[in-house]
């Protein structure tokens, strides 16, 4: 039994007909072609899906997309395309934060959602705020790095990035 | 993988929900943050035919007191525990023991309700509602009843709760005078698992301890009342020589299963040591 669901992304309506089972990230890689947002475990583990529903990050895969009619939908194109997320673009390129770049989507949205929440974030904090992202290349001390120089860079006082 | 096939309601009401599970004859599964409901659907644990969704049923949303009483709606999402002012005043284990609980993402989507629904045995939540005697409003087609978490917590995710009927709110009783609390678990990884975990709830009157309140997760079927510890405190002061006492008579109160790459008595020592860690640490022993 398809659905009609009508949502926002990235400020654009989006109109769908969808099955119950078709999963948000589903939605956006395959009939929006926002393939951004990676599907990994599919199972809510490794973080790779993530992206801003009403404004805080969730896993695409454990949302349905029937459930986000009416909602906001932010992904990874969206924040590029705002500038947004430009210096921490710019920090994780120039601290080598990535090397396959599967994490990455996941990790941005994490780094973004704890930068607007806490503006000076300590080392262990953003470790924390990571903890539900795997990345399997960098061993992460790179992309917290990236994270604690962009939260130095706009104009937070914290532990110098290592 | 991919979910398997299924129809999707969304519930306007506990009423319009409970016919539509009745309706599909059982073989519908109830909706929350769907934090281990879509896992499940995606490694093909199950495949019900209807899943009926509760996200926008109004009666299982807001925090409240009522007569002293905080209820909290079963929709409540994790990070609302770290997050309202209310539910820090006077459910503060649930505040304690929210930033244990898996990982920032999922608790902005994952429920205080569907937690204890599902009373995962390795589950934060339900251990620290056991430890504030916490009373579970559950809606059937006959109406609602509340259920003390000492009788809710049945065996590994079997709960008071009978098919078909919701978990609607939780009671946490009035905050007393003179409460303390604690929470840890140990983890091998930050939001993994826990080896083992507790919650602590004291009630003191000038040191001593009028009221102890322990309740241990990861430690067996289901979140346990650790009724010999807590009779080894009561009417004393927290001090080395009853800390101890309490981590010995945890014996008495466990018999956690021999893993092979967990024995028992390893576990045992550890919830000792998590034990006796946060007694020592109880904060606000007036």
């Amino acid at each position: 039994m398809k659905t009609d669901i009508t949502l926002t992304v990235n400020g654009e309506a989006v109109r769908e007909t969808v099955e119950p089972r078709t999963s948000l990230a589903d939605l956006l890689r395959d009939r929006l072609r926002l393939t951004g947002t990676h599907v990994g475990c599919e199972m809510g583990s490794c973080g790779a899906c993530l992206v801003m529903l009403d404004g805080v990050p969730v896993h695409s895969c454990l949302v349905l997309a029937v459930q986000v009619s009416g909602q906001t939908v932010s992904t990874i194109e969206g924040l590029n395309d705002s500038g947004d997320i430009a210096d921490l673009q710019r920090n994780f390129h120039d601290r080598n934060a990535l090397q396959c770049g599967f994490c990455t989507n996941g990790m941005i949205m994490s780094a973004q959602a704890l930068l607007s929440d806490n503006p000076s974030p300590s080392r262990p904090e953003i470790r924390d705020a990571l903890s539900g992202n795997y990345c399997r290349c960098t061993g992460y001390e790179a992309i917290v790095d990236a994270i604690s120089e962009t939260a130095m860079q706009r104009g937070a006082i914290v532990e110098p990035a290592q | 993988m991919k979910s398997p096939a299924f129809d999707y309601l969304q519930a306007d009401s506990i009423a319009n929900a409970m016919a539509a599970y009745a309706d599909a004859e059982g073989d519908a599964v109830y909706l929350s943050g769907g934090h281990s409901v879509v896992p499940s659907l995606a490694l093909r644990l199950q495949a019900p035919a209807l899943i009926v969704d509760l996200s926008r049923v109004a009666t299982l949303s807001g925090i409240s007191l009522e007569d002293g009483w905080l209820r909290i709606g079963a929709m409540t999402r994790h990070v609302q525990a770290i997050t309202d002012p209310l539910i820090a005043a006077h459910a503060p284990l649930f505040s304690a023991a929210a930033p244990f609980v898996a990982h920032p993402a999922i608790r902005n989507r994952g429920t205080l309700g569907g937690s204890l629904a599902h009373a995962d045995p390795a589950s934060e939540f339900p251990a620290a509602a056991l430890a504030m005697r916490a009373e579970l409003e559950i809606a059937s087609p006959a109406g609602l009843r509340r259920v003390p978490a000492d009788d809710f917590f049945l065996d590994i995710y079997q709960t008071a709760i009978e098919p078909g009927e919701i978990l609607q709110a939780i009671y946490v009783p009035p905050q007393v005078p003179g409460l303390a609390i604690g929470f840890d678990e140990i983890a091998r990884r930050r939001g993994d698992y826990a080896m083992v975990g507790a919650a602590v709830q004291a009630v003191t009157t000038n040191g001593v301890v009028d009221d102890m309140s322990i309740a241990l997760f990861s430690v067996g079927d289901r979140p346990t009342r650790a009724v010999s510890a807590q009779q080894a405190l009561s009417g004393r002061r927290i001090d080395g020589a009853s800390i101890a006492a309490a981590q010995a008579a945890l014996a008495d109160d466990l018999s956690p299963s021999d893993e092979p790459q967990f024995p028992a008595h390893m576990r045992m020592h550890l919830a000792r040591v998590l034990l006796g860690r946060i007694l020592t640490n109880l904060k606000g022993v007036a």
